[in-house]
Order: C-alpha cells, then sequence, then structure tokens
C-alpha cells in the first residue's frame, strides 16, 4: 500500500441489478487498486476488490497484438461487409454504450439484442401482455410490510436487496424494520435465502404457474381442490393462508427471480406472477418487480425501448424496428446459422450459450468488447480491451427498478470505454456506407469503400 | 452554421406582433431571425403560403420513465405504423407512444419546433433528459412532479414557508426542470398508504398529514410565483374524469385568485352530473369554466381535447388510471416512486358511439369555441391521453371548418348531439390568427419563452411554412417548410437535414443551507444518496437556461 491514497464516497457499484450508490471505496492510486470498499456486499467488495487493469493488448485480431486503428477498421469492414450481422450483450455497461450500440444496428441494418433475453425475457413478453403494477426500491423500504420473494436467493445473488431496500431496512411506515414485515420465501429448493424468511414455501420443480395460478383463483374467493397439493407439493391450507396475508398487507410485494422466469411456462410463469400482483390491488396495493441481474441490464431494455420502442430482440433490416423473440433473440440467429457476423459488447455468451449456438460463433467473425479475457473473446476475429463501468468509465446506469444513477469512476484506465469504442466505429461505418443503410427493395447497398 | 436564409413575399401569421396574414419577408441569421441579410442568403419564396411561428406544444407526454413503460406496454401500436430510417434520420415507430426519434421527427414534419414533456418524477429526471437527448429536432423541456412530494408536505406542514419555497426551488434546479407540476396533489398518500384509494375532496385530509389539497396548491403556486418562474405552476387538478368535478376546478382556481396559475387539459375537469343514476352520469359544465378562465386574466388553460380513436391513458394520478382500467382496460401499469409519484398506464380508445366519449369530444370544442382570450385557453390533446399529438391537424380542422364539425357531431351518440351547444348556437370559426395564437403565440407566451412563438426580430429562427389548403387538416399535416434555429430541417415536404434541439430548463436562486434541510431526509428515506441525487449538466447537452423574472 502506497501512501497516495483517495477516497471516493457515494460510488456505485456496479456487480449486480441493485446498483448500490453509497459504496465509500478507498484507492490507492498508485497501486492502481481498490483496497476496500465500505458498505459493499460479499459480490461488491470481490467486484472492487478484485478490480486490476490487466497486462493485455488494447486491440487483437485474430489472436495478434493489433493497433486500435486496425482493429476499428476489421470491425467495420465486418459489419459493413455482413448480410446478418447480430449485436448483444449491452447488460453491463453504459447506457451512453448502449445508446450508440442500438445506433449502429440502426446504421447497418442488422439485429440488436441483449442479455434480458437469456434471463428476464419472458418478463419483458408477459409486461407486453399483462402490463405490471410495480415501484421503485424505495417504496419497499419505506411501505412494504409483506414481500414475497419467487424464485430467486438474493442472499447469494442480490445480498444487499434484502439489507438495503426490503428486508431489514426501516422505513418511514415500517418504523421497525424487520419485525415489521412478513417475509415470504417461495422457491423449488431450501436455499440460502430461507433463514431470512418468516415463511418458506417449497414447490416442486416446473409447479410454479400451477401455484400462482391457484393463488390468483384464491384470491377472487373461487374454491381450489385439495389436490392442489399432489400437483404442486404447497398444500392448500399453505396456499389459502398466503393469498389471505396478501389481501390483508397493508403495501405488499412480489419478487421473482430467474428461477420462475427460466423453467417450465417461461413468460406464463412471469404473466401469472404480474397478474396476481394486479388482481391484489382490488384488495390493498400490491406492486411486483423482476429481480434483475446485471448491473445495466435494465437500463438496456429502456435504451433498447426508448429508440426502438420493443425492449430486446429488435431487427432492423427492413429499415425499421421489428420485434421478434424467437427470431431475433440471439440464441436463435446462432443456432440457426442465420448470423454471419456477431458484435458483443460487455457479455461472453461463449460461457452459457447452447452448444449449437456457440459452434456458430466459431463459424463467423465475432467482434467483442470486454474488459477481461473470456470465452467469447478468445473465439472472437476483433477482441477490444476495454475500461470498466463504474470502476474506470462514467455514465448512467438503471438499477432494476428504473432508477437511473450516475457513475463515479475511482479508477483511470489505460483502455477505452465500450462508448468510445463504439463511436470510433460508428464513424467508420458511416464513411463506408455514405450514411444509414436504407434498404432499396431487395438489394443491399454496396459500401462505398468496398466497392 | 447554417447559411442565411430570406423567406420572401409569405403571408405572415404573427399574432405576438400584431402582423395577420400580411405579406412580409423574414431574414434568418445564426439561428435567430434578423433585420436583414445579405444578398448571398438563400431565398425561399413563399408567394401565396402561409408563414407561422413553429408550433410549441405546452403538454405533451414524450419523454421518462413512465412514456418508456407504456411504449414497451404496446408492440402492436408500434408494429401498424413504423418509421423508416433514411440516409441521415433513425429509424423508429409510431403508434400512440412513439419512439423518441420518431417523436422528434413527426413534431417537426407537422411543423412544431418545441414541446414540453408535462410529468416525470424528479428521481426519473435523468430518464427524460436522456430520451429527450434522443428527441431529434425539436426544442423541449419537462414538468417536475412536486404536488404530492413528502418532504415538501412536511415543510409545509410544520409551517416552514421559507424553507417550502427554497425547497421547491432547489428540487427545479436538481431535476434541470422547467416548471413545477401538480398532479392530483394528496392522492398518493392515499393511493399507495390507504389501499388504493383517492382524495375526493380540495378539504379532506391528506392520508398521514395534516394537510389538506387546497394547503398544498396554494403554497406551491404561491412559491412558484414568488420565485419569478417563466410557468409558475401547471395543475392537474383534484378529481379528473369525474362527474361533478368542475367544482372542484372552480375552487381550484379560485383559491389561487391573484396568482399565475395554469390549469392543464381542463376539458377532463369540466364535467358535471346527472344525480339518481346507478353510476352519476356526467354533463358539460363547459360555459361555466369557460366563464371563469374568461374573467381571471391570471388563470390559463389548455384543453385536453379527445380525439375519437386509440390514446394511451398515462398519468402520475394512478387512481385515475385504476379507474379507467374497470372501462375494458385489459392492462395496465401501475408504478409507484417513492415519496414523489405514484403513474398509472392504460391503453384506451375513444370511441363517437360511447355517450361519455362523445361528450368528452363536445366539451374540449365547446371551451375552444367559448374561450374569449385564446391566449389564455391553449391548444393540447395531453398527447396521447386525448389522442395522439399526430392528431393536431384534424383538431385544427375542426376548429377552423364548421361545416367539417357539424359533420362529425351526426356521427356521434345522439344523447350528446341532443345536449351539446354544438349543434345550435356555437358557429365560431377559428381564424389563421387564432390557431397561430393557440398553437404557438399563446403557448410560448404562457411559458415565459420571450424567443418562441413570434417572427420578430431577436426571436428564434423557428418558423413553419404551410401552403393555404381549404382542407386545414391536410394544410397543417405537412409544412412545406421547416426552418429550426435558422436550419432547413424540411424543404418541400421532405428532410434536408436532421437537427438537435435544445433543452429548456429554470435555474431558480435557493439558499444553499436548503440541502441541509433535505440531506438527512434523503439519507434516512430515499434509496439513492443525497450526493448522487441531483442531475448534473452532462445530461444537458445543447441547452438554455429560462430566466426567472428576478434573474
Amino acid at each position: 500500500m502506497s501512501d497516495n491514497i483517495r477516497i471516493v464516497k457515494d460510488a456505485t457499484c456496479t456487480f449486480c441489478g441493485c446498483v448500490c450508490d453509497d459504496m465509500d471505496l478507498t484507492v490507492d492510486v498508485d497501486e492502481k487498486r481498490i483496497i476496500k470498499a465500505d458498505n459493499a456486499c460479499i459480490l461488491g467488495k470481490a467486484w472492487f476488490r478484485e478490480h486490476g487493469h490487466e497486462e493485455r493488448p488494447a486491440a487483437l485480431i485474430g489472436g495478434n497484438e493489433a493497433s486500435l486503428d486496425d482493429a476499428i477498421e476489421e470491425a467495420a469492414q465486418i459489419l459493413v461487409n455482413a448480410r446478418f450481422p447480430i449485436i448483444y450483450g449491452l447488460s453491463d455497461t453504459t447506457c451512453e454504450a448502449q445508446r450508440v450500440a442500438v445506433g449502429i444496428a440502426d446504421m447497418i441494418g442488422g439485429t440488436l439484442d441483449t442479455t434480458t433475453s437469456v434471463c428476464h425475457g419472458p418478463s419483458g413478453i408477459a409486461f407486453e401482455a399483462v402490463g405490471e403494477s410495480t415501484s421503485t426500491l424505495g417504496e419497499l423500504k419505506n411501505r412494504a410490510d409483506l414481500i414475497v420473494f419467487w424464485g430467486g436467493n438474493p442472499a447469494e445473488s442480490h445480498p444487499r436487496l434484502f439489507s438495503r431496500y426490503t428486508v431489514t431496512c426501516k422505513g418511514m411506515y415500517i418504523p421497525r424494520g424487520r419485525t415489521d414485515r412478513t417475509i415470504v420465501l417461495v422457491d423449488v429448493r431450501r436455499t440460502p435465502s430461507a433463514p431470512v424468511a418468516d415463511i418458506f414455501i417449497q414447490v416442486k420443480p416446473r409447479r410454479d404457474f400451477e401455484v400462482l395460478w391457484a393463488l390468483r383463483a384464491l384470491v377472487k374467493g373461487r374454491k381450489i381442490d385439495p389436490s392442489i397439493e399432489q400437483t404442486t407439493g404447497v398444500a392448500l391450507a399453505t396456499l389459502e393462508d398466503l393469498a389471505g396475508r396478501m389481501k390483508s398487507c397493508r403495501y405488499g410485494a412480489l419478487l421473482f427471480g430467474m428461477g420462475l422466469t427460466m423453467t417450465r411456462g417461461r413468460h406464463f410463469n412471469s404473466g401469472a406472477i404480474l397478474a396476481l400482483a394486479s388482481d391484489l390491488n382490488a384488495f390493498t396495493h400490491f406492486v411486483a418487480k423482476p429481480v434483475r441481474g446485471h448491473g445495466n441490464v435494465t437500463g438496456a431494455d429502456n435504451v433498447v425501448s426508448w429508440q426502438t420502442g420493443f425492449p430486446f430482440a429488435v431487427n432492423f433490416a427492413k429499415g425499421y424496428p421489428r420485434f421478434n423473440p424467437g427470431e431475433f433473440t440471439t440464441v436463435d440467429t446462432l443456432a440457426r446459422g442465420e448470423a454471419d457476423a456477431a458484435m458483443i459488447i460487455a457479455a461472453d455468451p461463449a460461457s452459457n450459450f447452447p452448444q449449437a449456438a456457440i459452434e456458430r460463433m466459431k463459424q463467423i467473425p465475432v467482434i467483442v468488447l470486454d474488459p477481461k479475457e473470456s470465452h467469447t473473446s478468445r473465439l472472437a476475429r476483433v477482441a477490444f480491451t476495454t475500461a470498466t463501468y463504474g470502476i474506470n468509465v462514467a455514465g448512467t446506469v438503471y438499477r432494476m427498478d428504473d432508477v437511473p444513477i450516475t457513475l463515479r469512476p475511482a479508477l483511470e484506465s489505460p483502455y477505452p470505454s465500450d462508448e468510445q469504442i463504439l463511436r470510433r466505429l460508428r464513424t467508420r461505418l458511416r464513411e463506408l456506407l455514405g450514411g444509414n443503410r436504407v434498404p432499396d427493395k431487395m438489394s443491399w447497398p454496396v459500401p462505398a469503400a468496398a466497392a | 452554421m447554417a447559411p442565411a436564409l430570406r423567406i420572401v413575399n409569405g403571408k405572415l401569421y404573427d399574432p405576438a406582433n400584431g402582423i395577420e396574414g400580411e405579406p412580409r419577408d423574414i431574414c434568418v441569421q445564426d439561428g435567430k431571425i434578423v433585420a436583414s441579410v445579405g444578398e448571398e442568403a438563400k431565398r425561399i419564396d413563399a408567394t401565396g403560403l402561409v408563414v407561422m411561428p413553429g408550433g410549441v406544444d405546452i403538454h405533451c407526454h414524450i419523454a421518462g420513465p413512465k412514456v418508456n413503460l407504456a411504449r414497451k406496454l404496446q408492440p402492436e401500436d408500434h408494429r401498424r405504423d413504423v418509421h423508416p430510417r433514411t440516409k441521415f434520420t433513425r429509424s423508429g415507430v409510431g403508434g400512440t407512444v412513439p419512439s423518441t426519434f420518431a417523436t422528434g421527427y413527426r413534431y417537426a414534419a407537422m411543423g412544431y419546433t418545441t414541446a414540453m414533456e408535462a410529468a416525470a418524477p424528479p428521481l426519473g429526471a435523468r430518464h427524460v433528459l436522456e430520451e429527450l437527448h434522443d428527441t431529434p429536432v425539436i426544442d423541449k423541456g419537462f414538468y417536475v412532479l412536486m404536488g404530492n412530494n413528502v418532504l415538501l408536505y412536511q415543510l409545509l406542514q410544520q409551517g416552514r414557508k421559507d424553507e417550502f419555497k427554497q425547497a421547491l426551488a432547489w428540487w427545479l434546479n436538481a431535476a434541470k426542470a422547467y416548471a413545477p407540476k401538480l398532479v392530483n396533489p394528496g392522492a398518493d398518500a392515499m393511493w399507495k398508504g390507504r389501499r388504493n384509494s383517492n382524495i375526493v375532496d380540495l378539504d379532506e385530509k391528506i392520508e398521514g398529514f395534516d394537510l389538506t389539497p387546497r394547503k398544498v396548491i396554494v403554497a406551491i403556486v404561491e412559491a412558484a410565483n414568488e420565485l419569478g418562474l417563466p410557468h409558475p405552476a401547471h395543475i392537474h387538478c383534484n378529481n379528473l374524469g369525474h362527474s361533478g368535478n368542475w367544482e372542484t376546478t372552480l375552487e381550484t382556481m379560485r383559491a389561487c385568485e391573484g396568482l399565475k396559475v395554469h390549469l392543464t387539459h381542463i376539458q377532463f375537469h369540466s364535467y358535471g352530473s346527472v344525480k339518481g343514476k346507478v353510476r352519476d352520469n356526467p354533463t358539460s359544465k363547459a360555459r361555466e369554466i369557460s366563464q371563469y378562465v374568461n374573467s381571471h386574466p391570471n388563470v390559463s388553460a389548455d384543453v385536453g381535447q379527445v380525439m375519437f380513436g386509440k390514446s394511451t391513458s398515462m398519468t402520475a394520478d394512478a387512481p385515475l388510471a385504476y379507474m379507467l382500467r374497470q372501462f375494458g382496460g385489459h392492462k395496465w401499469v401501475n408504478a409507484d416512486t417513492e415519496h414523489e409519484s405514484g403513474c398509472g398506464i392504460i391503453p384506451f380508445e375513444y370511441q363517437d358511439k360511447i355517450y361519455t366519449h362523445a361528450l368528452q369530444w363536445a366539451i374540449g370544442l365547446e371551451l375552444f369555441l367559448l374561450s374569449e382570450d385564446p391566449w389564455r385557453m391553449v391548444f393540447s390533446t395531453d398527447h396521447p391521453n386525448g389522442g395522439s399529438f399526430m392528431s393536431y391537424p384534424r383538431l385544427i380542422r375542426l376548429l377552423m371548418d364548421r361545416e367539417y364539425r357539424n359533420e362529425q357531431l351526426k356521427t356521434l351518440n345522439p344523447d350528446v348531439v341532443r345536449d351539446t351547444p354544438l349543434a345550435d348556437g356555437l358557429t365560431r370559426e377559428y381564424s389563421l390568427q387564432e390557431i397561430a395564437i393557440i398553437t404557438r403565440a399563446g403557448p410560448a407566451r404562457l411559458l415565459g419563452l420571450a424567443d418562441k412563438g413570434h417572427l420578430g426580430v431577436g426571436a428564434d429562427a423557428d418558423i413553419t411554412i404551410y401552403e393555404n389548403h381549404a382542407d386545414r387538416e391536410r394544410m397543417f399535416e405537412a409544412p412545406r417548410y421547416v426552418i429550426k434555429d435558422g436550419e432547413l430541417i424540411i424543404e418541400d415536404h421532405e428532410f434536408r437535414a436532421d437537427h438537435a434541439g435544445r433543452v429548456l430548463h429554470v435555474a431558480p436562486p435557493y439558499e444553499a443551507q436548503i440541502e441541509e434541510v433535505i440531506r438527512p431526509f434523503f439519507e434516512e428515506f430515499y434509496s439513492i444518496r443525497f450526493a448522487n441525487y441531483a442531475v448534473d449538466d452532462q445530461y444537458l447537452h445543447r441547452h438554455q437556461v429560462v430566466a426567472t423574472t428576478s434573474q
């Protein structure tokens, strides 16, 4: 530790969707390290402490060190010459970078998708069908006397969701904090989050939808057959008790995770839980909220929505945005072999996509922007090393409840930000294409420089 | 910088300067209207064309958290109305809640050059500004929701009048907003804190506070007047949409006697009631509301006309959206913002055969036609609540063309036709000059935008040039030329250039120690840190501070 120490107060942790903005960071300026992160949870502490810039070239082409200029040129040529270029990722970068990325997809007539399509995409689809009664996290802190966590394990994935926003914190109308709240956890297994709950309800795997639908019926005063227990593993009396608590609380909340959205039923599950919360408003005030994972996946949803009208899975080939999950989602465009070039921004699909999609990535030119080496960067034709948002890069992120927060970077980085790379790329693409690519009947205009 | 322009021989409609349809030349340089330009200036021959200042929308919902939720909610609207990109303009989608780029281009293509987003919670201010930055061509600003602010309520309840005013000024600065907005004051505490109830009387006690809506309204309007804001306060009254609400509206105006105040979408607040039915049917109280506005120069209003067809109800008035849900809303959004606001969204459709909808349509037109001062009863559909901004040209035709209006009347629910004075008596037709007042000169003056809404030397060179078609809808839906900040954006109905408009905001001075009053409240009750709350200048990009009277 050197003597050159700087304190950054009220910095923001972008590790998860909680986006806690009360980090007090102790920075060793000479060592270029964050040595202490007060207020951070165990995940946040690791996020800050383990950050150190790696000795990695700023750009690689075909695995070999390259100049930034050459890498931009190579990336631009890949995108311009592709017939079905896809852009994917975006959930771990700033809104400023996301806005440029969507602009590039529009300009080249590509397909834009975010990690939402593999996490809460079903919730986005359900939202379009039934709407949502929701709130900022501060409302839960100040008002929620009943909180039901469903299909998630915040104790391990979002530790401060409990302490800062929902369970133990005190609020204006919840003066005694934990004592004034009832906490329910619904999941298929007893996770480390279970001890936090007053009531733990264990559902048979893949039976969430049935439980939710039964609750909707009970809330509306309908009869449910006791055989529901054989189907779902939950006794009717337990469901009746929960329905009663939900109707009689003053301000209730259903917080759900990927344990609900990515199991059997998917957007039906999300739709059922959103509809349950809406139904409950006939009796009391009730909200629901997907618990989002990545630090700025909510920003990605917002940016893509305001620029295109749709939250993810957007294709611009016809000259305007079209939305079709299943058709324009990245797993699908890759696995079907349609995508012939990919730009992956702040995501590592090669580590978690289905094999067919990964195989396709190995066959086509891939451009990667990432602070670290990843499975995807290792198979990429062009890899940019970028600065880390929130630690090196300023800008805006949206917390899981759509609250926008400005970042306070603690350290400088030798690498450019995603936004800087994307802006340069956009400028070069505009030169090559002579402006936005406008579909001319069936044929693509030939790029000026390639002609 | 764009080349100088000389617009030659157009028929000018510039009511602020007393010019009505006279042929004049206009010179433009460096984004402003100037007295003369050199011979090298580009010449636009406007012979036979109508020249007006660019349109100014005083109340619309185009950017920010609730708008984006409403946008995400309705993919079915977007796929029917796409907005393709060109070589230099971005693509997008339309429907009642267009994407940001489509919003900017479509306003511009209609001859509008300024639009004010009418309601956003301060916690969402960054979001509003990011979206406004992606809304091209037009100048824009937003009104910040203050009428249900818990800390302001606490200060008011404790009688800390000066700190209340200081906090209001601080908040306008912190959010980079244009004006304070009140929406159904007192309702949030009932909605969130008392099982979705609403507040119904101006003198009813607000849940959890020793306050009433009346006290809140008067305090904010007084403070805003004392601060000398260019647009002191923008009020969405209590009881929107409820039969019999005209009395609340009148009481609200009376409570603000002698204070400058703007009541928005007043059509939705001008309903009487017929007692004795299962649900009291609304009646028109347009005459009574008009009489009050006509005779009280401190009051201004925009109409909030209802247009038949698809709309999206999006409002900070959460109980209202919940009420609308029972009339066929199949999907519904509610979104609570801590200590600041509620929000409700519901896709909606106004139908001419439904009694209430037809009556709302008629009441809006009655308010326009009974108004004796077009400078104070200005144009709006509360986009997209009453109808999309894309329906403005049709609404202009309804006001200018009695025959067209009468044709429309014939298709309405007959019970409405029987009762409305539109059928006999209200035969007035708006002149082009009056249209110029209610769509640009009037809103600009009510907003305190001295450089907008007119074509005098020194004004912003925001100019629209229309072809003088007898069909006024055709005339106003596609001007031949649109000039923004002196730049020729649309020529011969086609986009020639892209443009980034400015954010308009206020920065009333406040005493720095007010932060020490606000900070402890934040540390205890907000979910973000005080230090991370105020919006900094990086979100403004091109912007303009509009001065208060004391600045």
